[in-house]
């Protein structure tokens, strides 16, 4: 292709080279084919043009929030009283959103590693295969029925629990645990988004733990080694940098849901780590779906800004995992 | 030493310190790999009983209003505590959004699927592949935010359509559909192709005649698995389609209910404060409404996710 | 160190499936014993239950006894950890652990026991074992090097220095050549010799000079058909199975009539 698709000026050849030589490997593409080879490959490029699009439209829906004065801001803004700047909104609200993110990570990984390892390693294999269908059994269920479940049946048997928590962790000289009866805080919804991330992390990490080499594995065993030593000396090194991008993708998951804390979380705009508490934090997505009805004018704009640093941070996160799942596979394809 | 001179007492001896060799389990290591084994099965139980709990609720919950009148009577007319009203306009919503969505995402996504097996080459596809992946992971309500955004261009920044909400899902719904299509593509076997290519038959009579149809089935359940994702989104049609009380047959026209909305809707509005005695006010008709959409919902997700699979099992042709 | 292994009437089954029947040997210490056979008459399978590697297989099950020095590897008090770490095994294709430097590698076993393992004893072991494995002076100066840099022959001598490394008293050799080319082929089977002096070593190959070269004792197994389980049809010493064989189906496999 790269010979025949040179530029004119490096082959002068006479003028009757009839046009059809361009492709020498593509003499049964004519008429229709060639017609189907574009509408194919213009697709493919619309799609990426979606993208794009979605990048711009919030970009430019949202610069009028950006470039609008205090006083636009905090008259028509729909801002909380107090506040006239676009970063004393969407500060919090970032934040709130990478404190729930993380707490649902830091709850889910290791259980999914565990959940992945019981499928790889442990359960028999007919039984494997039943589990691993439960898992995607609960990654299809809508989020907001999680919210649904989250917010009247869990709330209320878990708030017992974060009082104990807070109990034992007011222990603590130099922090102040403030805990609801409610069980509205952000340590809930970050239970719910945690189940909620599972699914994926455990469908990756499993799959990486599947191709683990039985050479290695053998070789471990071979050494004496009981099964959990065979798992830390062959299958977790092998594994680290697939469970690292499924924890990401993960994280992307949980960093852009909704329902799940817009029906279980009672907002505040804080920096506040008192996950235990309500009137606290709040995230980007669930601030959106909940005053984007009320919302008109530069108080729209001002929604589509946030919504543009939720793009931005969740696509940051999913390319680097993405990119660490394309550099696995360039690895184990040239060994 | 115990070959050349067998002796009763040597043999004993080294049978004793081989015995010792093959018994002496460290206790602590052997203590490490049950406690890993334990907390292994601990961590499947664990992921297990928020799935029993969600379920057996819905289901329970759910049971009490789900019957014919709820599937049937929309939410006109229906305030306070009234011991009626139902889904159906939800449900119709949810049909006419979904299949919208569908019919945009399918022919786009199937055709970028083609592209990526049967042309894809050099840095545009590297370059869709990539973002393909990427696309899967847009929060749900940025899809939202951008379906609005385009669509006031055109109608204002009132405009509260199904098809608003249907074009938000689409682009959240056409990755789905790419991959799941692009794996059952890249699974029918390039003999396929040869044999055809070599009966003249040119490349887009092959692929639509003999790529398609080969893996029709598969693209089938990809497809139904994709609709069973976007079926349960909230957050974008909430901010796109609105909410309503009404029957809405036309995506084109006016705000359209769905059951993930219903059940947020109906949720959010709470208990109702019943006057004493009132004899036709149900303080928790609103969760129950809510529980048995949940419940019509799931349903209607773990229904798409067996016809998927079973379609499939039924009909893809034995390729092995 | 060396010890002997008895096996009595080892039969091995695949769930239902009886892999292979009725096998009794005694393999003696200090010693290279070799087992040939056409492909599937089960000697891999065989040499792999005299460690317990086969229970990694699911399904996999024996009845019989293998004894060491007169110990049931099969009794009931027995830990199948501890079997492996007394009976040693190198594989069919050198597999070094990739994400572990050489020096690691060699010390991967030995970390396994958890116990806290002074720099300078580890620093012996390690010199050790890679003399012991002939390798040490082509890497003395990469040991933080990862193991996966090393050629295929070295990689397995490698694997045969970590086997070493752990102390065990039989080393098994599930066809250790078969992966390397002659040069790589022939230093494995000097060091064979070698090892020979402290270990008992069982090898089980498909080729039969290296059988003949390097092994004392030979035990020829042979299958009836797909589907039979296979057996050991007779072991002796090795130049006498190669050159006065007892039995037909013998003398016809080592002079390559079929296999």
């Amino acid at each position: 292709m790269t010979t025949t698709d040179s530029p004119p000026d490096a082959r002068p050849g006479p003028a009757r080279a009839p046009a059809r030589r361009r492709r020498r490997t593509g003499d049964t593409e004519r008429g229709f084919s060639r017609v189907f080879r574009w509408v194919a490959t213009g697709s493919g490029a619309f799609l990426l043009l979606v993208l794009a699009a979605v990048a711009v439209f919030l970009v430019a829906r949202g610069l009028p929030a950006l470039t609008a004065s205090p006083d636009e801001l905090s008259d028509r803004g729909g801002l909380p009283t107090g506040m006239d700047s676009l970063w004393d909104l969407v500060g919090p609200l970032v934040f709130g959103t990478l404190l729930a993110a993380a707490m649902a990570l830091l709850l889910a990984t290791p259980v999914a590693i565990g959940i992945a390892l019981f499928i790889s390693h442990y359960a028999p294999r007919r039984a494997a295969s039943v589990i691993g269908y439960v898992i995607d059994l609960l990654a299809a269920i809508p989020s907001v029925v999680f919210g649904l479940w989250g917010g009247r049946t869990l709330a209320p048997v878990i708030s017992d629990v974060w009082v104990w928590v807070a109990g034992v962790l007011d222990v603590l000289p130099f922090w102040t645990v403030e805990v609801t009866n409610t069980g509205r805080s952000l340590a809930t919804a970050s239970v719910v988004l945690a189940v909620m991330i599972l699914p994926i992390i455990t469908a990756v990490s499993r799959e990486v733990f599947l191709q683990t080499p039985t050479l290695h594995e053998e070789a471990a065993l071979a050494l004496g080694a009981t099964r959990w030593e065979m798992i830390r000396t062959a299958v977790l090194p092998f594994g680290r940098s697939g469970v690292i991008s499924a924890a990401m993708l993960g994280l992307g998951r949980a960093l852009g849901e909704t329902m799940a804390v817009l029906m279980i979380l009672s907002p505040g705009i804080l920096y506040s780590f008192q996950i235990f508490d309500s009137g606290q934090q709040q995230t980007i997505a669930a601030f959106i779906a909940s005053r984007f009805a009320e919302a008109s004018g530069l108080a729209v704009n001002v929604l589509i800004a946030t919504g543009l640093a939720l793009f931005v941070i969740t696509m940051v996160v999913n390319m680097a995992a993405r990119a660490i799942v394309a550099r696995r596979k360039e690895f184990s394809g040239a060994n | 030493m115990s070959a050349t001179s067998p002796t009763a007492a040597t043999t004993t001896e080294t049978a004793e310190r081989t015995r010792a060799l093959l018994t002496a389990a460290d206790p602590g290591r052997r203590r490490a790999d049950r406690a890993m084994t334990v907390l292994i099965y601990g961590a499947f139980a664990l992921a297990v009983v928020p799935l029993v709990s969600l379920l057996w609720t819905v289901v329970l919950r759910g049971a009490e209003r789900f019957d014919a009148d709820f599937l049937l009577t929309s939410m006109r007319g229906v305030f306070g505590g009234m011991d009626m009203g139902g889904a159906y306009h939800a449900a119709v919503g949810t049909l006419m959004i979904t299949l919208t969505a569908t019919v945009i995402s399918v022919p786009i996504g199937l055709l970028v699927a083609i592209y990526l097996v049967e042309y894809g080459r050099g840095a545009l596809a590297r370059a869709t592949t990539f973002f393909v992946d990427v696309m899967t992971g847009i929060p749900s309500i940025v899809a939202g935010l951008f379906a609005f955004a385009l669509f006031s261009i055109f109608l204002g920044p009132g405009a509260k359509l199904g098809i608003i909400a249907a074009v938000a899902l689409s682009v959240l719904m056409i990755p789905v559909v790419v991959r799941s299509c692009e794996e059952m593509l890249k699974l029918v076997p390039n003999e396929l192709r040869e044999a055809s290519y070599a009966l003249g038959v040119p490349k887009w009579l092959t692929i639509v005649r003999v790529v398609l149809r080969t893996s029709v089935a598969g693209i089938t359940t990809g497809v139904l698995l994709a609709v069973a994702r976007v079926i349960g989104e909230t957050a974008p049609i909430l901010i796109t389609a609105g909410v309503s009380d009404s029957i809405n047959f036309n995506p084109f026209d006016g705000r359209m209910m769905t059951l993930p909305v219903y059940i947020f809707s109906q949720y959010r509005q709470g208990p109702v404060p019943c006057q004493e005695g009132a004899l036709d006010c149900l303080v928790d008709i609103n969760f129950d409404r809510a529980w048995a959409a949940a419940l019509l919902l799931i349903v209607i997700v773990m229904l798409l996710n067996l016809i998927g699979r079973l379609v499939t099992r039924w009909f893809s042709p034995k390729l092995r | 160190m060396a010890q002997r292994i008895d096996v009595k009437d080892l039969n091995i089954y695949y769930g239902d499936f009886l892999a292979v029947e009725g096998v009794s040997m005694t393999i003696d210490p200090r010693s290279v014993t070799a087992f040939i056979g056409p492909s599937g008459c089960g000697k891999s399978t065989f040499l792999r239950t005299l460690n317990r590697m086969h229970e990694v297989i699911p399904g996999a099950r024996v009845d019989g006894s293998v004894e060491l020095e007169g110990v049931d590897l099969y009794g009931d008090d027995v830990d199948p950890v501890a079997v492996r770490r007394t009976v040693g095994m190198v594989f069919q294709r050198p597999n070094p652990f990739p994400t572990m430097s050489i020096r690691d590698n060699v010390l991967a076993g030995v970390k396994l026991n958890n116990k806290r393992i002074s720099k300078s004893d580890a620093d012996d072991l390690v010199e050790s074992s890679l003399r012991g494995a002939n390798l040490w002076n082509e890497v003395k100066d990469r040991l933080e090097k990862p193991g996966s840099g090393l050629s295929g022959g070295q990689q397995q001598r490698l694997c045969i220095a970590r086997a070493i490394a752990v102390k065990p008293q039989v080393v098994l050799m599930d066809e250790p050549c078969s992966a390397l080319d002659p040069i790589s082929t022939l230093a494995i089977e000097d060091l064979i010799q070698e090892l020979k002096k402290d270990y008992t070593i069982v090898i089980v190959t498909h080729n039969m000079q290296q059988a003949a070269r390097v092994s004392d004792r030979t035990a020829f197994f042979n299958i009836a058909g797909t589907g039979k389980p296979g057996r050991l049809i007779e072991m002796n010493d090795t130049a006498t199975i190669f050159s006065s064989p007892a039995e037909k189906a013998t003398e016809d496999y080592v002079s390559g009539r079929f296999g």
